[in-house]
C-alpha cells in the first residue's frame, strides 16, 4: 500500500507522537503539534494512537491512494472531497485504490491530521517517524513531503467506516483565545509592572509561527529588574548564561516579542524565560492561525494539573466512545 | 553560589546552580543531574544538564510536581559531597580561521552586527583588548576548552575555555540573529565558543569553520557509527589552527570515511585544575600529543 502526494500543500510533514529522550543533545521531542487530534485520527481508523500521520498546516495536500483503506481527518476545519464527493471530518471513511482526496479552504484552526489504516510506514529515526528538518530526522530523508512522493503505508484492515467523534469532544480554537501560563523559570527578572502588563495586554499571533515556536506581537514591551550582568550571560538584560529551555516556555528577547517554544523547540539558549504555557494548552497553540488575538492567563500549579486532568478525560472519552 | 529551584510549566523542574558561569557551577550541575539519574525517581522522562543549570522533565500524571521538586532538592547535599573529578577525553578539532564561507556569511548580515564596518573577528579582537586578529586567534586556540553543554540544535557543543577568569574572552551575540550560519562554523557568544552542528539561524559571532562533521543523522561518518552526535558534556577540546590546504585534505578524509579524530582519554579534576591551571593544561596537552 502506498499513498501518493499529488500536491504537497504549504508544509505537510509526517508526524507521530515524537522521539522523547534526546533533548539533552539538542534533538527535540517533535511529533504532532496537536497531539489529541493525531491520537483521535488514529483511533478513528483503528491504528495505535502513536501511528504516523500527515500533518498539514494552513492548506491541505492532494493525495491519491494506492490501495483500499480507511481514512480519517481531524484538527483544523477544512472541507474535503474524495473523488469529488464531500467527506466529513472527525469521521472514518473508506477509500479505494486510485481515489484522490482534496481539500478546500481552511475555516478554523491551523493544522489537520490525516490518518490512514496501517499508518505511514517510513523508516523511524531514534524511535520516531516524525519529521525534524533541522536534524534531517524522520519524514522522507528528514524533509516535508513533496509532489511525487510515494509514501509506504503499513498493512491493516482498519476500523469500520462511519465512526465519528462527537462535536463536544473536538477542540477548536476561538478568537480571541486564552492561553494559560504558569509563571516560573526567570519570572523574577521582570519588574512588577511588566509582570502585570504581560497578562493585561492583548497579543496577536505573529507570522513567525511554526513547529519550533510561536511568536506574539502587540503587547507593551517588558522591563527588567536592573542588575549587574552575570559573567557569561551577555550584556542585554534579557540574556542569561545559556541554559535548557522547557517545552512551552516563553522567552522574550529584548523584552519585546514573546516566543512560545513548541514541539520542535531548540533545547537551550541564552534568553530569559518568564514561565511556560501549561501542558494542557500546548495542543491548542498548534491550531492558532497568525493574527489570532491571544491573552495570557496566569494560573497556579493546581489549576495547571486540573486542566491536564480535563484533557486526559477528553482523551479517555474518545477512547471509550470508539472502544 | 546559590541554588535556585523553579518549575517550567507543569512538566519541568529547572535548577540553576549559579547565575554566572564557572566550572564549579558546571560540575555541581553535572553531579546533581547524575544524582537525579541515579535516584531513578518514578516519572522522570528526561534530564538535561547545561552550563550552570539543569532541567528535569517529568510526567505529572505519575508524580506530583511538588513531590518531584522535593526529591530533587534532597539530592543537593549528596551532590555537593561528590568528587569534582571526571574521566573524559580530550579531542583535537581542526579550525580554519578566517575562512571564505563564514566570511561571505558575515558580510551578508553586516547590518545585524554591532560593528558593520569590521568583521566578527576584528570586532571581537578589539573589544577584548588584542592588537591584532592573529593575537586574538592565538588566544582562542592556545588553551583547551571544556564542553559544558550540548544543545540548542542537533548536538551543538557549548565550550568554556580553561583559563583564568581575567583571560576569558567575552563577546556579545549579534544585535539581531542571522538567518543563516554555515554548517560547522566555530562561533562565539557570551563567554562560550560553539560549533554549529548544522546549517541554520544563529546569533554567535563567527570566527572560522571546522572540516570535522559533528552530527550525522545517517551515521555514515567513520567516527559517528555508534551514535549520530559527537560531543557530550565533559569533553575537552583543543582547537588546532589549519590552513585551506589542510582543511580540504581533512574534509575529503571525513567525506571518504577515513578521518580519525585525535583523541586521548584523560581525567579532569576541578580542584587540581583550580590549584594549577597551567600545569593541568600542560598535562592535558601531553596526553593529546601522545595520542
Amino acid at each position: 500500500m502506498t499513498l501518493e502526494i499529488i500536491k504537497p500543500g504549504i508544509s505537510t510533514t509526517i508526524q507521530d507522537l515524537g522521539r522523547p529522550g534526546y533533548f539533552h543533545l539538542g534533538i527535540p521531542e517533535g511529533g504532532a503539534m496537536d497531539r489529541l487530534a493525531l491520537r483521535s485520527a488514529n483511533l478513528l481508523v483503528g491504528n495505535p494512537e502513536d501511528a504516523a500521520c500527515l500533518e498539514a498546516v494552513f492548506m491541505g495536500p492532494e493525495i491519491k491512494f494506492g490501495a483500499d483503506g480507511v481514512v480519517a481527518v481531524t484538527g483544523a476545519e477544512m472541507p474535503m472531497t474524495l473523488d469529488g464527493e464531500p467527506r466529513e471530518a472527525w469521521t472514518s471513511f473508506e477509500v479505494k485504490a486510485g481515489q484522490t482526496l482534496k481539500f478546500g479552504f481552511l475555516t478554523t484552526g491551523a493544522r489537520l491530521y490525516i490518518a490512514i489504516s496501517g499508518g505511514i510506514d517510513t523508516p523511524a529515526d531514534l524511535g520516531s517517524r516524525s519529521t525534524y528538518p533541522i536534524g534531517a530526522l524522520g519524514g522522507i530523508e528528514g524533509r516535508a513531503v513533496q509532489e511525487g512522493d510515494s509514501l509506504p503505508v503499513g498493512s491493516a484492515s482498519g476500523a469500520a467506516a462511519g465512526r465519528s467523534i462527537p462535536e463536544e469532544l473536538r477542540r477548536h480554537p476561538s478568537d480571541p483565545e486564552e492561553l494559560r501560563v504558569l509563571p516560573g523559570l526567570y519570572w523574577d527578572r521582570l519588574t512588577d509592572a511588566a509582570k502585570a502588563s504581560f497578562f493585561e495586554d492583548e497579543w496577536m499571533v505573529a507570522s513567525e509561527a511554526d513547529r519550533m515556536g510561536y511568536r506574539f506581537k502587540g503587547g507593551r514591551a517588558l522591563d527588567f529588574v536592573e542588575r549587574e550582568a552575570p559573567f557569561g550571560a551577555g550584556a542585554d538584560p534579557s540574556n542569561i548564561v545559556d541554559g535548557c529551555y522547557s517545552y512551552g516556555s516563553i522567552q522574550v528577547p529584548g523584552g519585546t516579542e514573546p516566543i512560545v517554544l513548541h514541539r520542535d523547540a531548540v533545547s537551550g539558549g541564552g534568553y530569559f524565560t518568564l514561565g511556560a504555557i501549561i501542558s494542557a494548552d500546548m495542543d491548542l497553540i498548534g491550531q492558532l492561525q497568525p493574527n489570532t488575538t491571544v491573552r495570557f492567563k496566569r494560573v497556579d500549579m493546581d489549576e495547571a494539573l486540573a486542566a491536564r486532568k480535563e484533557q486526559s478525560a477528553v482523551l479517555e472519552k474518545i477512547r471509550s466512545h470508539l472502544g | 553560589m546559590k541554588t535556585r529551584y523553579t518549575f517550567g510549566g507543569d512538566e519541568h523542574v529547572f535548577v540553576e546552580m549559579d547565575e554566572e558561569m564557572s566550572l564549579a557551577a558546571f560540575f555541581k550541575s553535572l553531579s546533581m543531574s547524575n544524582a537525579v539519574r541515579d535516584a531513578d525517581i518514578p516519572g522522570v522522562t528526561e534530564i538535561c544538564p547545561a552550563n550552570a543549570s539543569f532541567q528535569v522533565r517529568f510526567d505529572p500524571d505519575k508524580i506530583h510536581p511538588d513531590e518531584m521538586m522535593s526529591r530533587i532538592k534532597e539530592l543537593e547535599s549528596k551532590a555537593e559531597k561528590s568528587e569534582n573529578r571526571i574521566d573524559t577525553r580530550i579531542v583535537e578539532v581542526p579550525v580554519y580561521y578566517q575562512d571564505p564561507w563564514t566570511h561571505e556569511t558575515l558580510m551578508r548580515f553586516r547590518e545585524r552586527h554591532q560593528d558593520p564596518e569590521g568583521t566578527d573577528l576584528t570586532y571581537a579582537a578589539r573589544i577584548n583588548g588584542f592588537d591584532t586578529v592573529e593575537d586574538f586567534i592565538e588566544a582562542h586556540h592556545s588553551a583547551p576548552w571544556f564542553v559544558s553543554m550540548v544543545g540548542f540544535v542537533s548536538g551543538l557543543p557549548f565550550l568554556y575555555q580553561l583559563v583564568e577568569r581575567e583571560k576569558q574572552i567575552e563577546v556579545p551575540k549579534y544585535v539581531r540573529p542571522r538567518t543563516d550560519t554555515p554548517k560547522q562554523t566555530v562561533g562565539y557568544g557570551g563567554c562560550f565558543s560553539c560549533v554549529y552542528s548544522v546549517r541554520g539561524a544563529g546569533g554567535y559571532q563567527m570566527f572560522g569553520i571546522t572540516p570535522m562533521t559533528i552530527f550525522d543523522p545517517r551515521q555514515e561518518t567513520s567516527y559517528l557509527k555508534d551514535f549520530m552526535v559527537f560531543f557530550k558534556p565533559g569533553d575537552i577540546v583543543k582547537w588546532k589552527p589549519i590552513d585551506r590546504e589542510e582543511y580540504d585534505r581533512i574534509l575529503k578524509a571525513v567525506e571518504d570515511n577515513t578521518y580519525t579524530p585525535r583523541i586521548a582519554n584523560v581525567t579532569f579534576d576541578l580542584d587540581a585544575y583550580e590549584a594549577d591551571i597551567a600545569g593541568t593544561n600542560a598535562k592535558l596537552m601531553e596526553a593529546l600529543n601522545d595520542a
